[in-house]
């Protein structure tokens, strides 16, 4: 006999404590990852506003810690960021162009292709700081230390990034679009470039904005390539000498401060530049993604 | 209801002018036989523009629909009805050889248009889309304006011409200029479901096609939608072939002039195959069947 006639009472006390506890176990895990984010963003905010100026941004590097700014650092990021952006594009969007719309997935190199991609994307940052090193700075293609050379490694190291943002966002356009296509008389390769990629563009934008995001805050790939830590001029071409704002940041960091050189809050100041950078990346990418998402 | 605008045009010179006469590859040696097999009393006055001879299509190596022989006459509308799996979806996309984009497809047989084997190798799969155009079940709009939505097929195919006129003309043969006049820049994706069907069948016409093949084209519409899309389709046939697959068999009853019944057939390896049971005048399906399997789907029995 069920409880059908009785009357709806509370529930058993054990059962509605567990439910409690778990609640209370959950917002107790959110609080102390809250809390860590918070500590860290007052203290740099508290170290680095006072030296986060204009000044800053428009000084270069100096041994008299007062003088110092980033101004060397912040334009090779910008430069390191375009070439690797001018590399991912295209080498990211054709990628999934192939895996999408002509690998044929029963053939084993394709799944192979696909296979390493899902690898390449979690393997350490070090890593490619050395196949930069061994192939682009000497080996084969001896670029040296240049920005070629670190925005090409960067760019190795997030195209894996781009090519899943790709694929999924080519994936979202619906296959009755390609048939409404095909079936106008239009070849593949026009089907692909005037109605897929169109289509797929917001997606493949939000991804190539969220690769960069993660390629602007790497140090130990550049480190390796051969960024230099100390530089007084700003990149002038491809073949330029180079240093970026995460190497900057690490370099006023490891030395040592005293009372007439004090570097911790040039560190501060960095990391609050690059972080500005970020979040300004990251809500270009929201944006995009919800003003120009198609709704099928 | 929307005026209907059309162009009684003459066919023949048409045909010539766009190159639609002559044969899609070199083979032709389909040519001779049009129609002689199984052309009955009724069908004696009727000019092929399909010959289907025993056409298979399976996927993968399953059979999903075999043994079809039928003629589908130019001018015409022929439906294709039957239970679902029959096959009729896969049969009407082996026309313009849609059924290539889906990996492990397979046809079997000769299926010739205006004599010429569809399937033979020289002929590529690009062209002969471009002539036999297709409607899908669910209204695929293009995320354009109505406007590029008409004149992306034109523009892909580099046809000359003033695209303006291309575009108008294609959305009055479509029955929709009217409707869409003072909003060709708008996304078409604000269109009602039925607007967007007779847009995916204006998109069509705009590439001049010679055959529009639709799958189900109303089966998301309602019935207002429905009937402006088969008063569009009896108009489009004084200019072109149709073949319709439905669902529904009043409008089988309603528009078509042959009719095709398909049915469901256990094969080997207790395989689940189409195979058409009877294809004669509609109204000959819809009153005196010679197949008592066709009758009692018709009567509603069975299915």
């Amino acid at each position: 006999m069920s409880a059908h006639g009785q009357a709806i009472g509370r529930a058993d006390p054990k059962r509605r404590a567990k439910d409690r506890g778990f609640l209370a176990l959950l917002i107790v895990c959110v609080g102390i990852s809250v809390a860590l984010l918070g500590v860290l963003l007052v203290d740099i905010v508290t170290d680095g506003i006072p030296r986060l100026n204009f000044d800053f941004i428009t000084s270069f590097s100096s041994i008299n810690a007062d003088q110092s700014g980033i101004q060397a650092a912040f334009w090779g990021t910008i430069w390191l960021m375009g070439v690797c952006a001018l590399f991912i594009v295209p080498v990211g969007v054709a990628t999934a162009v192939y895996l999408e719309e002509y690998a044929d997935e029963t053939r084993w190199y394709n799944r192979l292709i696909e296979l390493n991609i899902q690898n390449l994307a979690a393997v350490p940052s070090i890593v490619y700081g050395i196949l930069g090193l061994a192939f682009l700075v000497r080996g084969p293609l001896s670029l040296g230390p240049t920005v070629l050379a670190g925005g090409l490694t960067l760019g190795l190291l997030v195209l894996p990034v781009v090519i899943i943002a790709a694929r999924e966002a080519i994936r979202a356009v619906p296959p009755s679009i390609r048939e409404g296509s095909m079936a106008l008389g239009a070849t593949q390769w026009q089907t692909i470039w005037k109605q897929v990629l169109p289509a797929s563009i917001p997606g493949i934008a939000t991804g190539v904005i969220l690769a960069l995001s993660r390629a602007i805050g790497e140090t130990a790939p550049l480190i390796v390539v051969g960024a230099a830590t100390f530089i007084a001029f700003n990149p002038d071409g491809l073949d330029s000498f180079f240093t970026a704002m995460p190497i900057q940041i690490f370099d006023w960091i490891s030395r040592p401060s005293n009372d007439v050189n004090d570097y911790l809050p040039l560190a501060a100041a960095g990391i609050l530049l690059l972080m500005i950078m970020l979040l300004l990346m990251n809500s270009i990418a929201i944006w995009l993604r919800n003003r120009y998402e198609q709704k099928w | 209801m929307a005026e209907r605008v059309t162009e009684p045009r003459d066919r023949q010179q048409d045909e010539e002018a766009r190159g639609l006469a002559r044969p899609l590859g070199v083979r032709s040696d389909a040519s001779g036989r049009a129609g002689d097999e199984t052309a009955g009393p009724a069908q004696a006055a009727r000019q092929a523009i399909f010959e289907l001879r025993d056409v298979a299509v399976a996927y993968s190596g399953k059979p999903a629909v075999r043994g079809v022989s039928f003629d589908i006459g130019k001018n015409e509308i022929t439906a294709l009805i039957g239970p679902s799996g029959c096959g009729k979806s896969t049969l009407i996309r082996c026309l313009n050889r849609m059924n290539d984009l889906i990996p492990g497809a397979t046809v079997e047989g000769t299926v010739a248009y205006h004599g010429q084997d569809l399937y033979a190798p020289q002929v590529d799969a690009v062209e002969v889309r471009k002539r036999i155009g297709m409607v899908f079940q669910k209204p695929n709009p293009f995320p354009k304006s109505i406007y590029d939505n008409v004149a992306f097929g034109p523009r892909v195919l580099g046809m000359k011409g003033n695209m303006d006129q291309i575009v108008q003309s294609a959305l009055e043969r479509a029955a929709l200029w009217d409707e869409v006049k003072d909003r060709l820049k708008t996304n078409a994706f604000g269109m009602s479901g039925g607007q967007q069907q007779r847009l995916c069948i204006a998109r069509c016409l705009a590439v001049e096609p010679d055959v529009l093949l639709m799958d189900e084209p109303c089966s998301a519409l309602d019935p207002i939608s429905t009937g402006k899309i088969e008063d569009l389709m009896l108009d489009l046939k004084r200019e072109y072939s149709i073949v319709i697959v439905t669902h529904n068999m009043q409008q089988a009853a309603r528009v078509s002039d042959r009719t095709a019944f398909f049915t469901v057939e256990l094969g080997d390896q207790e395989h689940r195959s189409g195979r058409v049971v009877e294809f004669d005048d509609t109204a000959t399906i819809f009153t005196n069947p010679s197949d008592p399997r066709t009758e009692a789907y018709v009567t509603g029995k069975v299915g």
